[in-house]
């Protein structure tokens, strides 16, 4: 009995964990003050709550039912690939919303961010122009 | 050998990928996956010109250290959201000054910094030697700074020579 249990066991603790993950990481978005602070949660408790469900999803397949099973790698690593993308592109939004002082978006606690050191200003804001930032070559 | 075989690292990802994806080890899918492997690189060989060399067994090590960092850290945010009233919390704007040169290293950089939870980056500026990064909870800007350097940046200082 001990044998056949293992595996639900192990599986129903993963989908346990990541799910307790999922909810804090939804309720840091309801609960932290300002756009930037709420971008922390669904980007990262949720990245470690969906892979708990995913490692349980293959100790299920692989010990449970003794299937080789190797979507969920897949799975992952597509995740870690995007997450900081979106992230990127909501802060990038976030950005220029605040310079142009659109109505309804303050800044939040952590104000808005001062302009590079030195430099010239974040890419974001530059005009558009060929190759990479720094890169005035060929404009 | 290099017209043939323009790029092994990215040939021996396809493949594994491909295996991975049909989710069966049996001869016909290596043999597809092979042959995924070998006709990419050579038809996507020009939009990869001046890619940089990167060191393998640096490269694995950094990713098992991000991966345990993204663990620990989780559970970090977690306590953060769960216990610290928004009174308490300090976010905030940092600019990481950047010694990393090439765009791919940045990119690397950048991804690593936004999945380990505390920090998003959110933007590079013009001249590529900042990194505009929103920290959830920093009351020591400089110390967080010099944390993510030396944690991430000096490794992958060493994986993109």
């Amino acid at each position: 009995m001990t044998g056949t249990a293992l595996p639900e066991v192990l599986a129903g603790a993963l989908i346990v964990l990541g799910g307790a993950f999922a909810l804090v990481g939804s309720w840091g978005l309801v609960r932290l003050p300002s756009l930037m602070e709420r971008l922390h949660g669904p980007t990262k408790a949720t990245t470690l709550g969906l892979g708990a469900m995913l490692v349980a999803s293959v100790v299920w397949f692989q010990l449970g039912r003794g299937e080789w099973t190797t979507h969920e790698l897949l799975v992952s690593a597509f995740l870690f690939l995007t997450a900081p993308v979106s992230a990127n592109m909501i802060a990038k939004v976030h950005l220029h919303r605040l310079r142009a002082g659109e109505a309804g978006e303050g800044p939040g606690p952590a104000g808005a961010p001062d302009a590079p050191p030195g430099g010239p200003d974040w890419a974001t804001f530059e005009a558009p122009h060929e190759g990479t930032p720094g890169d005035f070559e060929g404009d | 050998m290099n017209r043939l075989l323009p790029h092994p690292g990215l040939a021996a990802l396809l493949v594994v990928m491909w295996m991975v994806m049909v989710n069966d080890i049996s001869f016909g899918s290596l043999f597809l996956g092979l042959v995924f492997g070998l006709v990419v690189p050579i038809f996507t060989a020009a939009w990869w010109p001046g890619r940089p060399q990167v060191r393998f067994r640096p490269a694995v090590a950094y990713l098992a250290l991000v991966l345990w960092d993204i663990v620990v850290a989780n559970f970090q945010v977690a306590a953060i959201i769960l216990f610290k009233p928004n009174r308490d919390l300090r976010p905030a704007w940092l600019a990481v000054p950047l010694d990393l040169i090439t765009p791919e290293a940045i990119t690397v950089f950048a991804g690593t910094i936004s999945l380990t939870p505390g920090t998003v980056s959110a933007d590079v500026s013009a001249c590529g030697k900042f990194l505009l990064v929103h920290a959830l909870h920093a009351p020591d800007p400089a110390a967080e700074i010099a944390k993510v350097k030396a944690r991430y940046e000096a490794r992958l200082k060493g994986i993109f020579q």
